[in-house]
């Protein structure tokens, strides 16, 4: 697909991709289980419970309960998500997780709604912007940021056919819902959007369609960009990455997160071993967000397609 | 069924397992595993319908989770001696490459563990879940897990107190063993639990006590009784009042020997205190 191909087919919040992917799992899968802390509506489980009561668990504001009980119901063979804002299932259960799901190498899902800054209005008790950096770094975690409603529904169902704890991350706004309805998801498989030679882009989550509406200015100008979308942080496509870089010369990472511990640090990481490269950062640059809209709050915090733009062109200049 | 004798006779090994795999690695936690030893032995010789030919998922099988995990020694000794590994590798407790971690572990594949436990009180959680998905496989048997009383004071567990009732989740049966001690001192001192009876019950559970925990006929009946109680609709929750460091003298009552070794004399004393069946 060339970066043109791509248009908004609808405005759709990503959580609800995971509410219409759960619902599809659970009609595939009938160990498929899913349980919450008193959210219902926001993580869009509505239609799953109606379908399914029997095999949804109401825990109340008790997030911690919530893991252990997700852990333990591993045990005889079922595949719990466990469900909330990604701030309440991860900062707040961070040792539950680690010990009871992530060491214990336990089957549970935990579906992260409302991450990031645009969340919005509720502030910074709500808006975690640390969330992807705690997973990633719990050894045998898949960290999966999805970009847009189509993509994360592809994601909850591939996460829930997989063998092994994940951490799925969606948000709250309506959002472009841009990428193919019947795109193939792998874990793991980064997805190449567009093909360009003078710098990569690699965005993850909401970030995707930022980054995709600077590389269409951007193509304007005659940079040619490679584009490409990372859902699956961890494990990071390694050889997409290096492949691409080699190709460039240079390149941009995009999240709605800390550019401390999130996909852009594990870019780094990666290419100052294998391959050393100017990389730039789009990423929130270590504080906590604020009340504020959605774009207000991308545009304050240095997240906004223009962003990217001026993160490309430092990009360009650094290359040799 | 094994007689009173012979599961007392199994304790005493027991004991003698826990003194020797501290005292080999000069650290663990023989205080509180000795205090329990009567409950595992009456656990996994007597009241669970378990396999050591162990499955993880455990299907028509009782399962059982140590919240505390610190008392890994007694929870290695009884599972090795119940079949599910050999004895031998009680040797390896706490050594590099072992299976037989500090505080029990799923990551080296030990069989009879099926979660990681020793950061405290979650526990009751993990065990709730697997008593879920039991009701949701329509498979009968039951969920017991053991817990310090000093653990108590997580919040998470206050949690799981809160939920088990609610969910009338009735086919677990949730030990405490309040042996009055932590490692700062009595629980009373620490941080009392107040009346846990009553605390308990008010939250919704079917409360029983086991006055003595390190009678081995008090607690057959005991976890016998508990079992009889499942099925009305209510978690079961038992109070256990032990004694930490049981059966050997100078390590009774004390907290001062929650996390610490014997040395070779005092080794010597405690196991001529604890009749061998076998040694590994």
């Amino acid at each position: 697909m060339a970066l043109s191909d791509y248009t908004v087919q609808n405005e759709v919040d990503t959580r609800s991709g995971f509410g219409a992917g759960i619902l599809a799992l659970g009609r595939e899968n009938p160990n498929v289980v899913a349980l919450c802390a008193d959210l219902i509506g926001s993580l869009k489980l509505d239609d799953f419970i109606k379908e399914f009561p029997d095999r949804f668990v109401q825990c109340g504001i008790a997030e911690a309960n919530m893991i252990g009980i997700a852990s333990g119901m591993t045990i005889g063979g079922k595949i719990p998500f466990a469900t909330s804002f990604a701030n309440f299932v991860t900062g707040r259960v961070y040792d539950q997780i680690r010990q009871s799901v992530a060491y214990s190498g336990k089957n549970v899902k935990i579906a992260a709604s409302h991450a990031g800054l645009t969340l919005g209005e509720d502030g910074a008790t709500h808006q975690i912007l640390e969330d992807i950096g705690m997973m990633q770094m719990l050894p045998g975690m898949t960290v999966i940021n999805p970009c847009d409603y189509n993509q994360t529904k592809a994601a909850t169902i591939a996460a829930g056919r997989m063998e092994g704890p994940v951490y799925l991350r969606f948000g709250r706004p309506k959002w472009p819902n841009f990428t193919p309805a019947d795109q193939p998801l792998e874990i793991g498989k980064a997805i190449v959007m567009n093909e360009g030679t003078d710098v990569t882009i690699f965005a993850t989550g909401h970030l995707v369609w930022k980054a995709l509406k600077a590389a269409q200015e951007l193509e304007q100008q005659g940079v040619s960009i490679e584009l490409i979308n990372i859902h699956t942080i961890k494990p990071l496509d390694r050889a997409a990455v290096l492949k691409s870089v080699a190709k460039t010369g240079c390149a941009v990472s995009c999240e709605e997160h800390n550019y401390i511990g999130g996909l852009g640090s594990a870019i780094a990481t990666l290419l100052s071993r294998e391959l050393p490269a100017p990389l730039e950062q789009v990423a929130v640059n270590d504080s906590f967000g604020e009340s504020g809209t959605p774009d207000q709050l991308l545009a304050k915090y240095g997240l906004d397609t223009p962003d990217v733009i001026a993160a490309v062109k430092r990009a360009l200049a650094r290359k040799k | 069924m094994a007689s009173i004798e012979e599961l007392q006779r199994i304790a005493s090994q027991v004991r003698r397992d826990i003194v020797r795999m501290v005292h080999a690695v000069n650290s663990g936690h023989p205080g509180g595993s000795l205090g329990c030893t009567e409950f595992f032995v009456a656990l996994y010789f007597d009241v669970m319908k378990h396999d050591p030919k162990f499955s993880m998922n455990g299907e028509g099988e009782d399962l059982f989770f140590l919240s505390n995990g610190h008392i890994s020694p007694v929870f290695y000794s009884v599972l090795a001696r119940s079949g599910y590994f050999d004895i031998s590798e009680l040797a390896t407790f706490r050594k590099l490459n072992t299976r037989l971690q500090g505080h029990p572990t799923t990551h080296e594949h030990l069989p009879g563990i099926r979660v990681a436990s020793g950061s405290l009180g979650q526990g009751m959680s993990v065990a709730i879940g697997a008593a879920l998905t039991k009701k949701l496989n329509k498979d009968t048997s039951l969920v017991f897990s053991l817990h310090g009383d000093g653990e108590l004071q997580e919040g998470q567990v206050w949690e799981s107190m809160l939920f088990a009732p609610h969910h009338k989740v009735d086919n677990l049966i949730c030990t405490v063993d309040y042996n009055g001690q932590q490692i700062d001192g009595p629980t009373e001192k620490v941080l009392s639990l107040g009346d846990l009876e009553a605390k308990a019950k008010a939250f919704g559970w079917d409360v029983m006590a086991i006055a003595d925990g390190n009678n081995m006929a008090q607690v057959i009946d005991g976890l016998n009784e508990a079992k009889s109680r499942t099925g009305h609709g209510k978690p079961i929750f038992v109070i256990m009042k032990t004694a930490m460091g049981a059966g050997v003298d100078f390590m009774m009552g004390s907290h001062k020997w929650h996390g610490v070794a014997p040395n070779d004399e005092q080794l010597k004393v405690a196991l001529g205190q604890l009749v061998e069946e076998k040694d590994y």
